[in-house]
């Protein structure tokens, strides 16, 4: 098994307005992405990896030299990884709205030529599959052999089941969930407030202030953060370790999870844009789609013609495998081919992302079936 | 908890029951091999209910649809009346509640289909009349570590089903995958029941 290498992002630019589900239109916008592997002649090996929450395009390989510019997703997808970049054309990219390439608030309003910051409009799940499939018309795929996703991501990918059934083969949705909690949703909140009532805010429009929300940004990202964890994998971690072993009486760093939230949280605030992380954490908020069907999710489903894998995390309380089953059971409804494997992980939400060899091996497994249809 | 290492002489019998083209849901499917057995023998549609990982993983390999679940806590993933057959393959004798697996699969189901290693054979008797608890091919457990926590006869089943309100549409013990017809109870290894809701 290898990595592959530097890979080089790419940029689509596009000119016909898309309208979003909030009734704004954005003119015109462009889109930052990733391809791995080759696309075979009869198109027909096109994987989509949809990124979660503060992910982007960089889903494998590396920019540079440096081993800190690997892909969020690099140990997943890649040359005989679980999702094998010698047999799938792979593609990731940088939602409309991100902060790392693609059209968001920090990008410049051809309107105004200042940036967009308060004026970007919010977007949806759906919105951005919208923006996803014209990618792929750009990029001449009619059909993914699969959409995967985490988290956020795996509400994109059954979201495109839902809204282009023909185009989607597969759909892998990974620790995801058919709409956020109420507990979620408050966690959101709190974040969002945490950005909101920053002084260097200013109302979105800090861009021409010369400062970012860093303090807000901050916070927000110290609070995602423990809610991604779980208690166990915080307490393996860091336990109630002391930085200088005894107590200080004071509000300095003295726990390691103290040491630990505040480094991520600071890395966190100067490399994420404070509109972005407001845009996708509505986005979260916003995806419910059986809302459009009296909260019956499996009418939402009713369309649907990809086969499914469904994958949750013991530990994980934020997109809990109880709402995994609230999926499944809405695509058994719909007589529709889906699995579910429940894997036993100990690192809360973000087991999707780490390696664990039972949750690779039933990607694996699963992708060589994708594979054989997509031969 | 299944007939290790035996031929599964079940898979024969369940497949004659089954209509083609039915939607079947096998509880506790194992590895897949019973549901892609019948889709390749009768066209079935088929999903699998299993809870052990490394299953889970072979399903998946076998392209068999899997609900990784506990069979414990019920089918509530599955609406009523949403299968043609509900099978429970060797895994009854397995099971701590008998009598709401029961229920749960003739609520999804229209018809249940279960095979468990019947107790009543006679080289078990004969090891009990020793002394021992059996063990065999069919059994092949110690006590100590056997998954087996419900071991029935066929006699025994189909009291249950009477006192339960189920009524056995059909019934076959098998010996080394024949037949056993005379005195089944007594000389049957394996014992395939088909049923469905009385009254």
């Amino acid at each position: 098994m290898q990595d592959i290498g530097i890979v080089v992002p790419q940029c689509a630019s596009f000119d016909s307005p898309l309208t979003l589900q909030s009734g704004a239109v954005l003119d015109s916008y462009q889109l930052v992405y990733e391809t791995y592997g080759k696309l075979n002649e009869a198109r027909s090996n096109a994987v989509l990896i949809c990124h979660a929450l503060s992910g982007n395009h960089h889903v494998a390989g590396f920019h540079s030299e440096d081993p800190k510019s690997v892909g969020w997703w690099n140990n997943m997808v890649g040359p005989g990884k679980p999702i094998d970049t010698n047999v799938f054309f792979v593609i990731g990219v940088n939602n409309l709205g991100g902060c790392h390439g693609s059209t968001g608030p920090a990008s410049t309003d051809p309107k105004t030529g200042r940036p967009y910051g308060a004026n970007f409009p919010v977007l949806t799940v759906d919105d951005w599959i919208e923006s996803q499939a014209r990618l792929a018309d750009r990029l001449g795929i009619e059909t993914f052999a699969a959409v995967v996703g985490g988290s956020l991501g795996g509400m994109q990918a059954l979201q495109w089941a839902i809204s282009h059934p023909l185009r989607v083969r597969h759909v892998l949705a990974i620790a995801s969930a058919p709409n956020l909690t109420v507990q979620n949703i408050a966690f959101n909140d709190v974040a969002r407030q945490a950005i909101l009532t920053d002084p260097d805010f200013h109302g979105g429009n800090f861009y021409a202030h010369g400062v970012i929300p860093k303090r807000g940004l901050r916070l927000a990202r110290m609070l995602g953060h423990i809610t991604y964890l779980s208690d166990d994998s915080m307490a393996k971690k860091f336990g109630r370790g002391l930085k200088k072993g005894s107590y200080n009486f004071g509000y300095d760093v003295e726990f390691e999870i103290e040491s630990y939230l505040r480094y991520q949280g600071d890395k966190f605030a100067t490399q994420f844009d404070a509109n972005t992380y407001l845009l996708m954490t509505k986005a979260l908020d916003y995806f419910d789609p059986a809302h459009a069907h009296e909260g019956d999710l499996a009418r939402a489903f009713a369309g649907a013609a990809s086969e499914f894998l469904v994958i949750s995390f013991t530990s994980d309380w934020r997109f809990s495998p109880a709402r995994s089953r609230e999926i499944v059971k809405a695509l058994l409804d719909n007589e529709i081919n889906v699995s579910h494997a429940e894997i036993t992980s100990s690192y809360g939400h973000d087991s999707f992302l780490m390696v664990d060899e039972h949750y690779h091996a039933v990607v694996r497994a699963y992708m060589r079936n994708v594979a054989k249809g997509a031969a | 908890m299944n007939e290790r290492g035996a031929v599964r002489h079940d898979y024969e019998t369940i497949a004659k029951w089954i209509a083609p083209g039915s939607k079947v849901l096998d509880l506790g499917c194992g590895d897949g091999s019973l549901l892609a057995y019948l889709s390749r023998n009768r066209a079935i549609r088929g999903y699998g209910v299993e809870i052990d990982d490394e299953n889970v993983l072979a399903c998946i390999k076998n392209s068999v649809n899997v609900i990784q679940s506990d069979l414990e806590s019920g089918l509530s993933v599955f609406e009523s009346a949403s299968f043609d057959y509900v099978i429970l393959s060797q895994t009854l004798q397995a099971m701590k509640n008998t009598e709401s697996i029961i229920r749960e699969m003739l609520r999804v189901g229209r018809e249940g289909i279960v095979t468990f290693p019947n107790f009543g054979y006679w080289q078990n008797r004969v090891q009990i009349l020793r002394g021992h608890m059996p063990v065999s091919s069919n059994l092949p457990y110690e006590w100590y570590d056997s998954p087996n926590i419900r071991l029935c006869t066929t006699m025994d089943f189909e009291n249950f089903c009477a006192e339960h309100g189920v009524n056995i549409l059909q019934r076959i013990v098998m010996n080394n995958g024949k037949v056993a017809t005379f005195l089944p109870n007594l000389f049957g290894t394996l014992a395939v029941f088909r049923f469905t809701k009385g009254g």
